[in-house]
């Protein structure tokens, strides 16, 4: 998992670059990243609990925030903290189609220390792309 | 941190950036501050209220308050007045995410030497009956159904139940019920984030503060006391907005607008967090009107808070809400858009004004102000960081030139992700205490990232406002207490 926060970008929300070797690795890390503003500790989160995630978007920008925004769907609708698990994205005539499984557990706050509550996803400088041969996406949260 | 060359100062307080920076300006950019806030202001906000200038309808200038830092979209602090007649636009990024993020200011007869005593035992109760944090849910339990009547009803469905007085109502902007609020506009995702929330601060730069009124920060004592506000009295500030609720409205509305914006209404855009529609269009108009539910889950939301404020200060003090003199000063959204009407080079026009991160202040002898405040203008409630004191200030004449805004808090000027590394929340928290303020919160990292070392000087803001003409000072707030989400 790849991903660090950026200190001069964003002052008041916060952003962030992923990196993956493919689509999958990058919105993992992205989805980690994201659920990290949140949680400071990522490994207190056990998996109890699991939601099927399938979205479909022309654009591959736009599958990932969408697949952010289950993220954040789920730690209000359920206040369930998700990690995204066994993705696959498969692109079929300009289409691309995700399919994964959030898998965590709800929030506990004698458990999970807390950071800040992610509002929204930006699409201010959102971006995803390939460079060198390793995908990268630069994200601001609305915190 | 530089500033454009092409930047001119027009006044004292006022700097302006032509239509020749940036092709695409319909308008000039006109931001506020004093010299020292322009010198620090990130350059974020120079791109981002040019660009703001570009869009269709938009009049006059595209506006940034002394307040100003990067936003999305529009810069926080930006504002803007779109001309619905002339294919003036509705933009989420023009409002954010969290609609009628917003303020309330409510008094109590209880003094400083009285509260002193007891303010441990009132922040720790304020804390257990303010949920605050990640996720966090509040104590009405409804279904899905009756929280789609709260958000066309706002505060007065709270206050129809017994969660309020009437008088709360007139002194919440819009009466606490945004007319024209349609539920049917907003998505079964949106009601699944907010249904449980009502309540609830959240978690950011959302807080609940104890403030004490010292004579020596009374700007102006006759309108201080027309406030109901004296020497070494206790008041409540919070702040705090829709929630899950409205950020999903906001991001349903953002994602629809992306896909007609330019293949519909041929709209071409600096910023994809500029994604908007035409007012009158059906895009618009329910963006709008499921814009309105926000504004009112938010209003019902500080309400309910209030509710919980009475309960607990009537719990540690003894008395009835009514005998400790728990009224409200006002409340007022700071992340709105509002039909308002204006007259622009000889001619009355109905504007669509986005307040993102921008207060409305409207002047003596206006429409829409309660009763009691006609002839003295508008409450102006501005937040503070936690460590360094808000204010109240209010609406001037002189405010016509910005759409009656004014800033709304500090702003920022360090990024979370470099004050979390600057200062350490129990640290902080040990020191807050010996300086009199006494701190809880749900998270602190995010206690760190609030340090009053990451704002802008307050002072310095709400002197801008007041030398621009935007609003006038009446009271600096100073914390006691706080319950930090």
């Amino acid at each position: 998992m790849a991903y660090h926060y950026l200190e001069d970008f964003a002052i008041a929300d916060i952003a962030f670059e992923a990196t993956g070797k493919d689509l999958e690795e990058l919105f993992s890390s992205a989805a980690d990243a994201t659920m990290n503003v949140m949680i400071e500790d990522l490994d207190t989160i056990i998996g109890r609990e699991g939601r099927e995630i399938e979205l479909r978007s022309g654009e591959p920008d736009m599958l990932l925030f969408d697949l952010l925004q289950e993220v954040i769907y789920y730690k209000d609708a359920e206040q369930l903290m998700l990690r995204i698990k066994d993705m696959t994205i498969t692109e079929k005539a300009g289409a691309y189609l995700l399919r994964a499984v959030g898998i965590g557990e709800r929030l506990d706050p004698k458990r999970h220390e807390q950071r800040a509550d992610v509002k929204a996803v930006t699409l201010h400088h959102f971006k995803v792309e390939k460079a060198g041969g390793l995908w990268k996406a630069l994200v601001i949260l609305d915190v | 941190m530089a500033k454009p060359a092409a930047l001119e100062r027009v006044s004292e307080a006022v700097w302006e950036l032509p239509v020749s920076f940036k092709p695409g300006m319909r308008v000039p950019a006109r931001i506020y501050g004093t010299e020292k806030l322009i010198g620090e202001m990130d350059d974020a906000v120079y791109d981002q209220v040019t660009n703001v200038a570009t869009l269709p309808g938009i009049v006059k200038y595209a506006l940034c308050m002394p307040d100003g830092h990067f936003g999305y979209g529009f810069p926080i602090g930006g504002v803007a007045a779109m001309d619905v007649a002339e294919g003036g636009v509705i933009s989420p990024g023009g409002i954010g995410f969290d609609i009628n993020c917003g303020m309330r200011l409510v008094r109590t007869n209880l003094t400083y030497d009285e509260v002193r005593p007891r303010l441990r035992e009132l922040i720790d109760k304020l804390f257990a009956a303010v949920p605050a944090g990640v996720g966090s849910t509040g104590f009405l339990k409804l279904s899905r159904q009756e929280f789609r009547r709260v958000v066309e009803e706002g505060s007065r469905w709270c206050v129809e139940r017994g969660y309020g007085w009437n008088e709360d109502l007139e002194l919440t902007e819009d009466n606490g019920c945004t007319p024209g609020a349609d539920a049917s506009t907003v998505s079964e995702r949106a009601v699944d984030r907010g249904f449980n929330q009502i309540g609830t601060l959240g978690s950011g730069n959302h807080y609940l503060e104890i403030q004490v009124v010292r004579e020596a920060n009374i700007f102006d004592r006759d309108l201080a006391e027309a406030f109901g506000l004296t020497e070494g009295q206790i008041v409540v500030m919070y702040h705090c907005g829709s929630r899950g609720f409205g950020h999903q409205v906001a991001t349903d509305y953002l994602r629809l607008f992306l896909s007609v914006m330019e293949s519909k209404y041929g709209i071409r855009i600096l910023d994809r967090e500029l994604a908007c529609t035409p007012y009158d269009s059906p895009e618009g108009r329910d963006y709008f009107a499921a814009m309105k539910c926000a504004l009112n889950m938010s209003f019902a939301n500080r309400q309910m808070i209030l509710h919980r404020i009475r309960e607990v200060f009537s719990d540690v003090f003894g008395q009835p809400a009514e005998r400790l003199a728990i009224h409200m000063v006002y409340d007022i959204a700071h992340n709105t858009a509002k039909l308002e009407r204006y007259l622009v080079d000889g001619k009355e026009r109905s504007l669509l004004v986005h307040r993102k991160g921008a207060t409305r202040a409207f002047a003596p002898g206006m429409a829409g102000l309660p009763e009691r405040y006609k002839k003295i203008g508008q409450p102006v409630i501005i937040g503070g960081s936690m460590e360094t004191g808000s204010y109240l200030l209010v609406g001037t004449a002189g405010g016509r030139e910005t759409f009656f805004s004014t800033p709304h808090g500090s702003g920022r000027t360090m990024s979370r992700t470099k004050a979390r590394k600057q200062w350490h929340g129990k640290e902080l928290q040990r020191q807050m205490e010996e300086r009199g303020i006494y701190v809880r919160t749900a998270s602190w990292s995010g206690l760190a990232e609030e340090a009053g070392g990451a704002y802008k000087n307050i002072d310095e803001v709400t002197a801008a406002s007041d030398l621009a003409g935007i609003s006038r000072r009446v009271v600096r707030l100073v914390p006691i207490g706080n319950v930090k989400g």
